[in-house]
């Protein structure tokens, strides 16, 4: 059930006015039986996975728990009897006992998506090292991906380590925590919600608070209208660009930096939009994904405000624990206590680097088993690191030239920079072919022509010039709203301006239902992270 | 909290009127094949022969020719690519609005068991302009393609909204008001001359040339509603022939063998271009694919001779209250022809 069918605005619809009309305390257990049923639509096999993962989680965080609520108990009743010492080392082995049981849990909900998602990949790829050898090819499995796989793991996965560190407590409801995993509107795109956030909103009743509803209302609107009539139009464009038939190079590559930007930025928030207007409108708060990530002034600062519960994840599970590892950090040492610069430097650079390489690595798996994500991960990881190297020589710069940093010309060229940069890093997953991609990119140096573009090409892309003025208006519409919603959600500032805030309103729901691409006459385009 | 409410509610009913006034905007009016099925309903009642199947029905046989041959009262219920189930809806529909003595059949949909890659577009043309009824409804649901909605059928809105970016002169003329019907009785009118082309080559021979029984099980029930209305169902095929909608041997003796079982009259029209004087290269207005006025009054005249003494179609022109609303509509038929005539 895609979120712009006409079924999934009427399934809303009837979740919305059923959690208001059923007795609070059966309310969550409406949501769960909610989210089963939407994920049910994506076809019932999946539900397989849901449970396995759902279950996994349930009885290992229980286990968990158990473990260290019996270390607890005895730590407590031999308060007396034991020395510190003792106690620590206690306390020690039971941490790593508890940890065996964690490992066992990732490596079980890691292992079904790694399974599911990666053995085709992994496959194709032995098969081809295979053939260098004159050896027989494996035959490759295919599975299909089950809706939403690599969101609900991750969540679960966060919840056990969450449990594990003493974060968030173990649940002790089974439809409870089937409801975490399966919440619907977080169930196709994100975002990855940790359990201390969202767990108890989900289970606490909700009073029908006629504001929480409107503004719910309102986001679902606002992320309609950057996914229909921004994403879904301008998805002709792309598919033509992209197209190897068509052999769009030169400029058209430039082209499509831009479009796709606006079409990931439009769909992926928009779909956001969607989900925590939804939320909003059951009177829960999920965690925001964005921050207006094409103002950032550097890549970091991009990766800081685009999908963020993401970044946070791979940061709080991947990033930061690595960095701090034994081994990485017996490494540096050795390194740093070499009396060479060289070797100081590396040392000091060891752990940072090596748990960047890999969470960016594992980055770009999540995203897709294809080389293309891969080659995007370890991209975006070079130009982090390159950045980080250079810091010194910006500071230096910065120092030199105060005003012209502080200036808006430069901020301007900042943020171009970053858009572009992260746009024609982001084109490998548009071409999904990492040799078609840099061939694409080759041919910027070779072929590149703004004549052909602007002497009608951009009108042989499937759009005519109607089409470029509606894309061109509501990508200002929605660049306006993001710069006056800086400082104040605009929604707020509406408050107690009745007739203004209701005619926006109606402007927007009109916009839609004149200008979004839906219908019998359009495709439906399901959402670009979705496939992820 | 009664305030919010009313505010909220007036909203939605501004939304739903604004929703309710450009829906006659968006919706095409330019195209007439949209409006045959809505023109039908102001002519219904009185017609004692019933014309149902695809563009072949529309565009060969004038109803206006057939009462002033024959007087004979008559309707084309016949839309683009009309696929058998929605001639049968269609049909039962007019059951309610008439009792017609015969109903005449063309052959030609039999060769479709299920939508088409035109279905998204012609179902639109057959089922837009429907009266709504429970008929609708069963139409609707047996024609719908995997990517169309019940939702857009109910709001046509959702279906057009997109032609606000293609609006015309047209729309804005017959925003308010109906445009002038595009048909004469559901006769289509082309006055245009396209030689057919011996070089359109060989008929291409699909890979099942049987009846799917999807055609067959519509077909019993487009007979046994005949039956139940006492009205005799005629099977006919159309004179066109063109090598990209040919029809085959196979075809041909299906049906025969259909009409055999099942005591049906029915003739092949293709086979009779010669007694009726069809010349391909005067009587098609796009190459031989469809008839046009001239190849079209000749088969109706033909045709309309075999209603009348093989099948017993009595003349009306006694009927002074009938004879004053055909003349009228011969009169307007005979206008539309000259006009059109005169613009070629």
């Amino acid at each position: 059930m895609l979120f712009t069918s006409y079924g999934f605005i009427a399934f809303v619809a009837v979740v919305l006015v059923l959690y208001y009309v059923v007795p609070k305390k059966t309310q969550c257990m409406l949501l769960l039986a909610a989210s089963y049923f939407f994920y049910a639509f994506s076809g019932l096999w999946n539900f397989a996975f849901i449970l396995a993962v759902t279950v996994s989680c349930f009885i290992i965080a229980r286990v968990i728990a158990r473990m260290k609520a019996r270390e607890d108990d005895t730590v407590e009743k031999n308060r007396d009897a034991w020395e510190k010492e003792e106690r620590k080392a206690y306390r020690a082995k039971q941490k790593k006992r508890r940890l065996r049981v964690l490992v066992l849990g990732v490596i079980i909900n890691i292992g079904i998506l790694a399974v599911i998602k990666y053995t085709e990949f992994a496959v194709t790829n032995v098969n081809s090292l295979l053939s260098l050898f004159g050896v027989n090819k494996i035959s490759v499995p295919s599975f299909i991906l089950p809706l939403g796989i690599s969101f609900f793991t991750f969540q679960s996965v966060s919840y056990l380590i969450d449990v594990y560190r003493g974060k968030t407590f173990a649940e002790q409801n089974f439809a409870r925590f089937a409801l975490f995993v399966s919440f619907f509107p977080q169930l196709v795109q994100g975002p990855i919600s940790r359990h201390s956030d969202l767990a108890n909103q989900l289970y606490e009743p909700h009073k029908f608070d006629g504001v929480k509803v409107k503004f719910g209302l309102q986001r679902i609107l606002w992320g309609f209208f950057k996914k229909l009539v921004i994403a879904d139009r301008i998805a002709v464009a792309i598919s033509a660009l992209t197209n190897t038939d068509n052999n769009y190079g030169g400029a058209y590559v430039f082209v499509l930096i831009i479009f796709y930007s606006i079409q990931i930025y439009a769909d992926f928030t928009g779909g956001i939009d969607i989900t925590i207007g939804i939320a909003e409108a059951l009177g829960m708060k999920l965690a925001e994904n964005f921050n207006r990530p094409f103002s950032s002034r550097s890549t970091k600062e991009y990766w800081n405000r685009w999908h963020m519960t993401m970044g946070n994840w791979f940061n709080d599970y991947i990033f930061m624990p690595l960095s701090v590892t034994k081994p990485l950090l017996k490494l540096s040492k050795t390194a740093r206590s070499k009396n060479n610069r060289f070797m100081k430097g590396l040392g000091k650079r060891i752990p940072v680097y090596t748990a960047t390489t890999v969470t960016w690595f594992t980055t770009g798996l999540w995203h897709g088993a294809a080389w293309n994500f891969i080659v995007w991960g370890m991209l975006n990881c070079l130009v982090i690191l390159v950045s980080q190297e250079l810091e010194p020589l910006y500071r230096r710069f910065r120092g030199r030239f105060p005003k012209l940093v502080a200036s808006y010309p430069y901020h301007c060229f900042a943020v171009t920079r970053t858009f572009l940069l992260m746009g024609l890093i982001r084109s490998l997953d548009c071409y999904r072919n990492v040799s078609v991609t840099f061939a694409s990119w080759g041919s910027m140096f070779t072929s590149f022509n703004w004549g052909e573009v602007f002497g009608g090409g951009l009108l042989g892309l499937g759009l005519d010039i109607v089409d470029y003025v509606i894309i061109a208006v509501a990508v200002l519409v929605v660049f306006t709203v993001s710069k006056l919603g800086e400082k104040r959600d605009i929604r707020e500032a509406l408050v107690g301006k009745t007739a203004l805030s209701w005619t926006l309103t109606g402007l927007v729901l009109m916009a839609i239902l004149l200008f979004g691409a839906y219908g019998t006459d359009f495709a439906s385009i399901p959402s670009i992270y979705g496939q992820f | 909290m009664k305030k919010k409410i009313i505010i909220s509610v007036a909203f939605l009913f501004a939304i739903i009127i604004l929703i309710a006034l450009l829906t006659p905007l968006l919706v095409p009016k330019a195209i007439g094949e949209n409006r045959l099925t809505g023109e039908y309903y102001e002519s219904a009642g009185e017609n004692d022969v019933i014309f149902l199947g695809d563009c072949e029905v529309y565009e060969t046989f004038i109803p206006a020719i057939l009462w002033e041959e024959y007087g004979i009262s008559s309707y084309v219920r016949g839309t683009p690519q009309q696929l058998i189930w929605q001639s049968y809806y269609i049909l039962e529909e007019t059951f309610k609005y008439e009792k017609p003595k015969a109903v005449v059949f063309n052959v030609y949909s039999l060769k479709y068991g299920e939508p088409t890659e035109q279905s998204k577009i012609n179902n639109r043309l057959t089922l837009d302009s429907m009266r709504w009824s429970k008929t609708k409804i069963d139409a609707i649901n047996a024609s719908m393609t995997e990517d169309e909605n019940f939702l857009e059928y109910l709001i046509p809105f959702l279906a057009y909204h997109h032609r606000i970016t293609e609006l015309n002169k047209n729309d804005f003329e017959f925003w308010f008001k109906s445009p002038p019907n595009a048909s004469d009785s559901g006769y289509l009118m082309q006055t245009g001359v396209v030689p057919a082309k011996a070089s359109d080559g060989a008929p291409k021979e699909p890979l099942d040339l049987d009846f799917s029984q999807t055609a067959i099980d519509y077909l019993d029930k487009i007979k046994n509603i005949c039956d139940a209305n006492g009205c005799e169902l005629i099977l006919v095929k159309a004179p066109p022939n063109h090598p990209s909608y040919y029809w085959f041997d196979e075809y041909e003796l299906q049906t025969e063998e259909y009409a055999r079982k099942n005591g049906l009259k029915y003739y092949n029209l293709i086979e009779k271009e010669n007694e009726i004087g069809i010349d391909w290269s005067k009587d098609t207005y796009d190459a031989g694919w469809h008839l046009n006025v001239y190849g079209a009054e000749k088969t109706s005249r033909y045709f309309g001779k075999i209603l009348s003494e093989e099948c017993g179609i009595e003349d009306r022109r006694n009927d002074a209250e009938l004879s004053q609303r055909w003349n009228n509509n011969l009169r307007m038929y005979k206008e539309r022809k000259e006009t059109m005539e005169e613009e070629k």
